[in-house]
């Protein structure tokens, strides 16, 4: 078949496609799944994994209230908030938050028996993975997003006037920006990679840990093995650098700058590779409760 | 062989769960009206159910619903609703909110699934009870509600596994009497069930199931025809039964003649029981007995069932 033959069968596909449908089906997935998820008792672990730096900040903040909050105190707190981005949320916060969302949304419904609800309406699997993986990114994204935004302002507002001339008229509020950025990147990221975990497992807890573990230890590889990480992508975006240490910074291959809009489309490009995937896992899939 | 779009056909089913056979090698076509699927726990209904609505996926086969497969979903479940027989549901969801949810996936805008909904809900019978939550439903409640999720959207194929189960006599009463009407305007239902008697007086065909395989299939009638090593009875209420008995010992397919009680008619059991009419009419036009009343006594699907697979669910 002719690469014109190709594009003409894709085109054609394309074309009898009912993407209005598939539109508001994935509408009403995303409705249906914030509403029964977003604010219920299982959340609770998630909203403390989000909130926990904030109220750390906020009791030093509340603790060290005489403390002197000069410019160099600044630069020291800029650097913990890019220890707590980069280090807690992450490697810790976002990593787990996602992985408690997104393999509770295919592998919670087999658990509770009523996926089958979802197999027996008019929707395609695609379309159902498409919509709860957007349930689940609306999820993870508004809660660590409103948690980060939470920690620069209780890290900045201490420091009155100066710390509002950094944010406003210095690089405060491009750093707010980046991080959000990540923010929602690592939600992005680490979402599809369980999503799909959650569809290859019975138990995603195993591979998960092992996909941490492969995300810490990535670092030492050399580039091509990195970009296969969803860290790779996120540091490259990050504002501030930190400094290397550490055991595993003996080792670590120092990776060659990418420009962020490379890394957002790397990252897009790995997560959407990795939907992709959960598409072709989902049409396997059976219900079959019992051997849950 | 292109699919019939009004047939639902199963050509050479297979599923095993690993090592463990679930259906094997079913084929059979089924024509618009009420089929039940018979046959002891383990046998292979539920199986045979979620593989044609493409719960799970046959190792071997094909299934044809009206000429579509679960794998063209937008087609294939506007076309068919499933009751299973999951106790489960959504957590926190009300009544109206498992039936309106899903019409809206179908396409359907708000005020039309609103419509929808609420007829459904009456013809449930939980119009009353719709706004409350499913996990305060008895266990007939909520039987009913997972009905009128399955006939919301007017399918063309209704499949219900175990749809009486904890209902009431009124509500197994009703709900056997929508059975009816939906199988009366064309369409295919298919019940399964372990209460025979309700079965037999609605299906229009059986489908009897014993560990995994088919061991008929068709019209009740029919199916006792096929069983033909095992003589039928067939009950005749008439005057001068002892002639009547006599007469029919003579005949060779005549295995029991056994006089009623009261006197008043006789038990026949044969292996032939065209024959036996054909005596009947015989003697009667010869008026030696007056015939009130004659009835197959067992032609039934407790009975057929019983002869075919036996009361231990293995084969007889």
């Amino acid at each position: 078949m002719s690469a014109q033959d190709l594009v003409a069968r894709a085109q054609k596909w394309a074309t009898e496609q009912p993407w209005r449908l598939y539109g508001s089906q994935i509408s009403i997935l995303v409705r249906n799944e914030l509403r029964r998820n977003l604010f219920t008792r299982r959340r609770i672990g998630i909203y403390l994994l989000a909130w926990v730096p904030v109220l750390i900040i906020l009791t030093h903040v509340i603790f060290d209230r005489n403390q002197p909050a000069g410019p160099a105190q600044i630069e020291t707190d800029t650097q913990v908030l890019a220890g707590i981005v980069q280090l807690y949320y992450f490697r810790l916060g976002i990593f787990f938050a996602c992985m408690a969302i997104f393999t509770w949304l295919f592998r919670g419904e087999m658990v509770e028996r009523t996926l089958h609800y979802q197999f027996l309406v008019p929707v395609r699997r695609e379309v159902l993975v498409v919509g709860k993986f957007l349930a689940g990114s609306v999820v993870a994204i508004v809660l660590f997003e409103t948690a980060v935004l939470a920690c620069f302002y209780v890290m900045y507002s201490r420091f009155g006037s100066t710390g509002k001339s950094y944010v406003f008229g210095g690089p405060g509020l491009g750093q707010l920006g980046s991080y959000l950025l990540v923010t929602a990147l690592a939600c992005i990221g680490y979402g599809a990679v369980f999503l799909a975990l959650s569809l290859l497992f019975k138990n995603p807890i195993v591979p998960g840990v092992v996909i941490m573990g492969w995300e810490t230890i990535a670092a030492i590889f050399p580039d091509w093995a990195q970009m296969l990480t969803v860290t790779f992508y996120l540091k490259h975006l990050c504002p501030v650098s930190l400094p290397l240490s550490g055991p595993l910074a003996i080792f670590t291959i120092v990776a060659e700058p990418v420009p962020p809009f490379v890394a957002v489309l790397g990252l897009l490009l790995l997560s959407i590779t990795i939907l992709a995937l959960s598409c072709f896992l989902i049409h396997r899939m059976e219900i079959t409760y019992t051997a849950e | 062989m292109t699919p019939d779009a009004r047939q639902i056909v199963f050509e050479n089913v297979s599923k095993f769960y690993g090592e463990v056979l679930g259906v094997n090698k079913v084929s059979f076509t089924l024509q618009p009206g009420i089929t039940s699927l018979v046959g002891p726990n383990g046998s292979g209904k539920t199986t045979l159910m979620n593989l044609m609505t493409g719960l799970i996926r046959p190792s071997q086969g094909a299934i044809y619903v009206l000429g579509l497969t679960p794998q063209q979903p937008i087609e294939f479940f506007r076309h068919v609703g499933y009751c299973t027989q999951f106790d489960s549901f959504p957590t926190g969801t009300t009544g109206y909110d498992f039936i309106y949810w899903p019409l809206r996936l179908h396409g359907f805008a708000h005020d039309q699934a609103a419509k929808l909904t609420d007829e459904a809900l009456q013809r449930a019978g939980m119009a009353q009870v719709a706004r409350r939550k499913v996990a305060g439903y008895s266990k007939g409640m909520r039987q009913r509600i997972r009905l009128a999720q399955a006939i919301a959207h007017h399918p063309c194929v209704l499949v219900l596994d175990e749809p009486l189960n904890g209902l009431d006599p009124m509500a197994r009463a009703e709900s056997i009497a929508l059975f009816e009407a939906i199988a009366r305007q064309g369409m295919h239902v298919m019940i399964s069930s372990h209460i025979l008697e309700e079965v037999d007086r609605i299906s229009d065909r059986v489908v009897l199931m014993s560990s995994g395989y088919v061991v008929a299939e068709g019209q009740i009638r029919e199916v006792r025809r096929e069983v033909r090593d095992h003589p039928m009875q067939i009950l005749v209420r008439c005057s001068n039964a002892a002639r009547l008995a006599a007469a029919a010992f003579e005949l060779d397919h005549v295995v029991e003649a056994k006089i009623l009680n009261d006197g008043q008619g006789v038990l026949v059991r044969t292996r032939d029981a065209e024959q036996f009419y054909l005596l009947l009419n015989k003697i009667v036009s010869g008026g030696l007995v007056e015939v009130d009343a004659v009835a197959p006594a067992d032609d039934d699907v407790d009975s057929i069932y019983q002869y075919l697979i036996g009361s231990d669910g293995g084969p007889a």
